[in-house]
């Protein structure tokens, strides 16, 4: 049986042309191997520039891959061919600036997709959508405007309107470095609930206290590279690599 | 309070007032006023038509200027910079003497056929009027302006929106549909109103080709009466009619989207 996610010697380099003319080729992944099996919950970590952000826009392919393989449930979403939008459909994704849409309510964020790609019907749609937002805490918010909401709520209900599509997976991409320091813990109990329920998770984050009492598996990396990862307790009680213990440091 | 008042509309006002008392206590303002109206019609279908169809042609061609397609960007960038660069007035003689011949013979050449089996008559080049190569003519030339809007108007949104959108799973068309294109459309909406108002001003043009038009009336009635000063007064009042009150109406429209704010 193989992983949910396979990533085999990912690479992409950022090329010095154009806008960024002048400025030297970044090899934001530099050959990542990577496994996420079903239903865990795996959080990279590591210094800004070090190719997290990457890595997790390659895997719904928002970045193209300049070398390696990205497998899904078996299939290969690398190749030109492959169907993206069905590869989408399974794997959400929360972004650390929300992104929800502005011209659209909480409600209708969350019905979109599900009518568009899923094929529900408006009623089925808010049906499903008003119980996923009643499991985030924004039952009484779903008329309101984004702009109406608060930081801490907003991404709320950018998770629930992943959650809409019912996806396998879901990626995390700094979902808290945009919030206000008492609005990140709502966003990290509704991602823990999440995690308990079986959800298969890849979370990008600087939360290190998540990291510990939410990730199966923690993996630090540095210079588009794999440093190491292991488990909570592993990676911060005992961090095997210099390059892990000197971050630690910093960030603890 | 004084000081809150907008006194560039105060002026206006008052300005429409005397025009308003002139022509009551003159014959000569009432004659005139009721020769020139005969071309708010001409004036007020040409522009319609012409922006009517320059905001489809225009929108089209937003659509191609942002295209992740190359031929598509590049055929429509040629398009605008071509048109844009050319004078209203040059695109108008262009079309009336050079285009509408050119499209007669088109035509004749794709029905000819039917021409030759009695089915159909040869289109005649003086058989298509010189309205209708007036808004022609200004289509082509109005639609450069709005593709130009429209690009403004989709670059304007969010990219972040877009990729979330792309990360649910929906297709390029659907979220062209769906976020960007509505988005976009809210923000350049005052700066197509805005296209409106000149392309009023710009009808004025076709004149030039003898469509009877305010200008074209007041031109024949001043010229035929040597009361130039008169004429051109109720010319310019109706015209100010026009602009003026969609001017305003394109302000309050900005103030609404303001207050609303657009993200």
């Amino acid at each position: 049986m193989s992983a949910f996610i396979e990533i085999r010697g990912a690479r992409r380099v950022f090329r010095a042309s154009g806008e960024r003319r002048g400025m030297a080729d970044t090899i934001a992944l530099d050959g990542i191997d990577l496994d996420v099996e079903t239903g865990e919950v795996v959080v990279i970590i590591g210094p800004s520039g070090s190719g997290k952000s990457t890595l997790l826009r390659v895997v719904n392919r928002l970045e193209r891959l300049d070398e390696g393989e990205i497998r899904i449930e078996g299939e290969l979403v690398t190749s030109p061919r492959a169907d993206l939008r069905r590869l989408r459909e399974e794997v959400g994704m929360v972004f650390q600036s929300f992104n929800l849409f502005s011209h659209l309510c909480v409600l209708d964020n969350l019905t979109l997709a599900p009518r568009l790609v899923r094929g529900l019907t408006r009623g089925e749609a808010e049906t499903r959508a008003l119980s996923i937002l009643k499991r985030v805490g924004l039952a009484d918010k779903a008329a309101r405007y984004p702009r109406e909401l608060s930081g801490g709520q907003q991404q709320r209900a950018a998770i629930a309107r992943a959650l809409a599509m019912e996806p396998k997976a879901l990626l995390f991409d700094e979902p808290t470095s945009a919030l206000d320091p008492e609005m990140i813990r709502e966003v990290l109990d509704v991602m823990k609930g999440l995690a308990a329920e079986g959800m298969t998770m890849l979370v990008v984050s600087h939360e290190m206290g998540f990291a510990r009492e939410a990730a199966d598996r923690v993996v630090f990396m540095d210079e588009g590279r794999v440093v190491e990862s292991g488990s909570p307790e592993e990676l911060f009680g005992h961090p095997r690599e210099a390059r892990t213990r000197a971050f630690l440091q910093h960030v603890l | 309070m004084l000081t809150r008042l907008p006194w560039w509309l105060a002026a206006l006002v008052l300005l429409g007032i005397w025009a308003a008392i002139s022509a009551l206590a003159s014959s000569d303002y009432r004659v005139i006023l009721a020769a020139v109206a005969r071309g708010l019609g001409v004036t007020l279908s040409v522009s319609l038509v012409a922006y009517t169809a320059s905001l489809l042609l225009g929108l089209g061609l937003g659509l191609f200027r942002t295209s992740p397609l190359r031929v598509a960007r590049e055929a429509a960038t040629f398009y605008v910079e071509l048109v844009r660069g050319l004078p209203m007035l040059v695109i108008l003689y262009y079309i009336a003497f050079v285009g509408a011949p050119a499209l007669a013979a088109a035509l004749n050449a794709a029905l000819k056929p039917l021409i030759d089996r009695g089915l159909a008559t040869p289109v005649e080049t003086r058989n298509l009027g010189f309205a209708a190569r007036a808004v022609i003519a200004l289509t082509l030339g109005y639609s450069a302006f709005i593709a130009e809007i429209f690009r403004a108007g989709i670059e304007s949104v969010d990219r972040g929106q877009v990729e979330a959108a792309l990360a649910l799973g929906l297709s390029r068309g659907q979220v062209m549909r769906t976020i960007v294109l509505p988005q976009a459309t809210r923000n350049v909406l005052p700066a197509l109103a805005n296209e409106f108002i000149a392309i009023i001003k710009d009808s004025a043009l076709v004149s030039a080709l003898g469509v009877q038009d305010i200008t074209q009336l007041g031109k024949v009635y001043a010229a035929s009466t040597f009361k130039f000063f008169e004429t051109y007064n109720a010319v310019a009042f109706f015209y100010l009619c026009l602009t003026v009150s969609l001017s305003l109406l394109v302000r309050a429209m900005e103030r609404r989207l303001k207050a609303g704010g657009s993200r």
